[in-house]
């Protein structure tokens, strides 16, 4: 009694829908070909004993995916609209990083100052949006449109029109293993920001303010809290977790192409927040979902790879199995669903009453 | 006046999963009448009026109309509008950037070709017909509150109805505003048009009504003339059980008179950005006091300068005594204040958050932001307070905008008799809600006040604050322009002061 009363909630939560289409993605190469899942022990390169497979794959290659989700439902929370300039913001980040390493020695330090002076653009751009939206209250897909056209020929300004490569085993740490651990750092990496991000929203009420802002501006401010401030905040994680995917990609591939990095992105972000079950249209969010719907993109994408699909290919497949995902989620589908579900189940699903 | 039949519902019953909303339900409207159709939030007024207007599809019963014999199915807005029945809805449903004119034909009639010079014209008449004092080609939402609301009128009444229903049309409108609509219905029920009005304005249902329909509980109480049911009557109906507590009420009120209690708020020449003249104002511990004055005089926006819920542009704050500077909200709140405003909807309730989140929210705010209550701390206070004020909700984890209204409001009480205030402003605290809700709102102010809680109350209804306040402050034009104690508090001397001395004789 209790488990069927567990799935019927979980049947009624913002979860139900991304947890189904993993799980579709998943059966689907079940069936397809069941060595999908195999996970090999090999030794690669660098002589290190690592874990490899298409499922590591798709975890690993979904670390920058996942970041940029999360801030991006919090801005979409907060703002009732989205940044479309990460992958710029990305772009600028990386530059700013490689530019750092290539004016010293790689060190562990240099690392963490490359890292914390990225981190400070990409803040201060950031910001920039984040004043345009809080401040002059323009639509954020606007806003961030500035950025979105400016903000690789920005980056191509920073290194002099190169594409410079950066190369040193501390970087490869960051990017692909640690000698001894046998899992992608990346991966290492998304485990520790989502443990942060979880005691931030545990500890701190950043969850309840913003929802409060993209819920109801006018009543939150009347309860005390001060919106602009909100949105701002909301913009400063966007920067940071740009920075951490911006920096994770340089590292994977030991080069910085201001053109090329994250490129898309943006779209892929917005989409996970979509696939979460998140309103686009802001207020009440579940992380969580947004982070499913990262993994769902990226379990797609390796899916089409494994299955030889051409990579110029692999977007017009994409969209056929998101616009499926989408609607299915859509509230005119789901509210079939219920009533078919009343006709055959006649189970009283208790509306909520309206007089 | 004809009586005719124009609306006959027979048993009409309506279940909803785990709730019966209506129960065998009869109703008639005659022709050329104005029948209010009465009952406490959730007796099944909405229901019944959405059965007729074809938003929910019926359980059983049967309904007529006249002119034709056979029984009347309506499963579509659209199938009610073609047998006739029109319907005005408590929140303006038009389009405000459109013209008045575009207003009242949108969605109408044949639409490859508009003659809009036609159109215009034929908008033009029909506002002169219903003497609505607007042109067809001003853009509705630069019109007042109340001709929007007339215009909506116009368009669902040149729609040829037989049936009109008026869903709290009032809600919004000031006293002259609310004539003016008045007028326009007895002008149609002189043309044979057949009136619903819901309204929770007892007054309203007196002054206009024919007949009046109560229903409790999703079932028929019964319909009576207007002249065979006195008010005590119509309320005892209502809430099926006599009502003693209101008249109760008058004597708890005490007044505030000795000089020796402390002031906990004064202001001196405070204006806000939204355009209030600098005013002077004091409260003392324990005292409620009122703003009354009609719509627009300025009475919210006085006390949004008291809370700084708009930019404070100038004026002295002391509070308990002592001089203070309140730059926003949030100052106001930890100096003890606490303010409900008068939109519910747009500044009090966030919407999709459960009533959990919505209680504790200005508690959390003021305990900050790195400081989160537990779980456990925020369902004790959630807990405590939907039994202290009988918050009717299926769990605290339901999101409030699923609640109804008085039961929202409740909770945005709730949430702010959370922040333990020493003053609390409440906006129309009573607007929209039922009458037994009402009488608990009135009686929770007068103990607060016992407690030493200084209370300001704000109401359209003057019956209302001269229940519950020893002092009223009479606003007109954004002015104070009076105050009034003790034996001046009455109906005429409000009025009178309201209209100023010119007036004295009307």
């Amino acid at each position: 009694m209790l488990k069927s009363l567990n799935i019927r909630k979980l049947s009624h939560s913002q979860l139900a829908i991304p947890l189904f289409a993993l799980f579709l993605v998943i059966a689907f190469n079940v069936f397809r070909d069941i060595s999908f899942f195999s996970i090999n022990v090999i030794t690669n390169n660098y002589g290190n004993t690592v874990l490899s497979g298409n499922l590591i794959s798709i975890i690993n290659g979904a670390s920058e995916l996942v970041l940029l989700a999360i801030a991006m439902t919090l801005v979409t929370s907060a703002t009732k609209g989205q940044d479309i300039s990460v992958g710029a913001a990305a772009a600028i980040a990386g530059s700013v990083f490689v530019r750092v390493l290539r004016g010293n020695e790689i060190t562990m330090p240099v690392i963490f100052l490359a890292l914390a002076t990225a981190c400070i653009v990409a803040i201060l751009f950031g910001l920039f949006n984040g004043t345009l939206v809080a401040f002059f209250d323009i639509q954020p897909m606007i806003a961030s449109l500035i950025l979105f056209t400016a903000g690789r020929p920005i980056a191509y300004w920073i290194n002099g029109g190169a594409t410079p490569n950066v190369d040193s085993p501390l970087l490869s740490y960051i990017g692909s293993f640690i000698p001894g651990i046998p899992i992608p750092s990346p991966i290492l990496i998304i485990i520790v920001f989502g443990i942060l991000v979880t005691l931030a929203l545990r500890f701190t009420n950043l969850g309840l303010y913003i929802q409060s802002v993209g819920i109801n501006e006018r009543a939150a401010r009347l309860n005390g809290i001060n919106p602009v401030l909100m949105k701002l905040l909301a913009f400063m994680i966007l920067g940071v977790c740009v920075t951490i995917a911006g920096a994770i990609n340089v590292c994977r591939i030991g080069l910085i192409n201001h053109e090329t990095i994250l490129i898309d992105i943006e779209m892929d972000a917005i989409l996970a927040v979509a696939i979460g079950g998140n309103a686009l249209s802001g207020g009440k969010f579940k992380l969580a979902g947004s982070i499913i719907g990262a993994y769902i993109i990226q379990a797609l994408t390796i899916t089409l790879y494994a299955m030889k699909v051409s990579s110029t290919a692999v977007k017009a497949y994409k969209a056929v199995v998101i616009i499926a995902i989408v609607v299915i989620g859509s509230p005119v589908v789901q509210q079939h669903a219920v009533q078919l579900r009343n006709r055959l189940f006649k189970k009283p699903i208790k509306l909520t009453e309206n007089n | 006046m004809k009586n005719d039949t124009v609306l006959s519902m027979r048993g009409i019953s309506k279940s909803f999963p785990g709730v019966r909303a209506l129960h065998n339900v009869d109703f008639t409207l005659c022709e050329g009448e104005i029948h209010a159709l009465m009952g406490e939030n959730g007796a099944g007024k909405s229901t019944l009026v959405k059965v007729l207007t074809g938003v929910y599809q019926k359980d059983s019963g049967q309904i007529n109309i006249a002119g034709t014999e056979k029984e009347l199915r309506i499963k579509s807005p659209q199938d009610a509008q073609n047998a006739g029945i029109s319907t005005v809805y408590q929140e303006i449903t038009l389009c405000p950037n459109l013209t008045v004119a575009e207003n009242i034909f949108i969605g109408r009639g044949n639409y490859r070709f508009i003659n809009w010079r036609s159109q215009e014209k034929r908008a033009g008449e029909i506002l002169k017909k219903l003497k609505i004092p607007t042109s067809a080609t001003r853009q509705l939402g630069t019109c007042s509150l109340a001709v929007q609301q007339m215009v909506a009128v116009a368009r669902a009444v040149d729609m040829e109805c037989k049936v009109l229903i008026l869903d709290e049309p009032t809600s919004s409108l000031d006293e002259q505003e609310v004539a003016l609509l008045f007028s326009l219905m007895r002008d149609l029920k002189a043309r044979g048009v057949g009136i619903i009005f819901i309204t929770h304005f007892l007054e309203q249902v007196y002054e206009v009504c024919d007949r009046i329909t109560v229903l409790r509980n999703g079932e028929l109480v019964g319909a009576y003339d207007i002249s065979e049911l006195p008010r005590v009557e119509l309320i005892s109906k209502m809430m099926g059980k006599e009502l003693e507590e209101i008249s109760e009420l008058q004597h708890q009120k005490k007044t505030v008179a000795n000089e020796d209690i402390p002031l906990v708020y004064e202001a001196f020449g405070l204006s806000s950005t939204q355009g209030t003249k600098p005013f002077d104002f004091k409260i003392k511990k324990g005292e409620v006091n009122g703003f009354t004055g009609l719509l627009g005089s300025g009475r919210s926006e006085s006390v949004r300068a008291i809370f700084g819920a708009d930019r404070i542009t100038g004026g002295k704050i002391k509070i308990n005594e002592k001089d203070t500077k309140i730059s926003g909200p949030k100052d106001s709140m930890k100096h003890g204040i606490g303010y409900l405003p008068e939109d519910r909807k747009g500044d009090g309730i966030i919407e999709d958050l459960s009533v959990r989140e919505n209680i504790i929210l200005a508690l959390q705010v003021l305990k900050g932001f790195f400081h989160p209550f537990s779980r456990a701390e925020a369902e004790d206070f959630a807990d405590k307070y939907i039994k202290l004020l009988g918050i009717k909700t299926a769990s605290m984890d339901t999101p409030i905008k699923s609640l109804s209204g008085g039961n929202q409001q409740k909770v945005i009480l709730a949430r702010w008799l959370l922040t333990n205030p020493q003053y609390l402003i409440l906006d129309e605290p009573t607007r929209g809600i039922d009458i037994g809700t009402k009488v608990e709102i009135q009686k929770l102010v007068l103990k607060l006040a016992n407690d030493g809680v200084s209370v300001t109350f704000i109401s359209s209804e003057i019956e209302e604050m001269l229940t519950t306040c020893s002092r009223l402050i009479v606003m007109r034009d954004r002015n104070i322009v009076g105050e009034l104690k003790g034996e001046e508090m009455t109906q005429t001397k409000i009025m009178h002061t309201i209209a100023g001395e010119a007036a004295q004789n009307a």
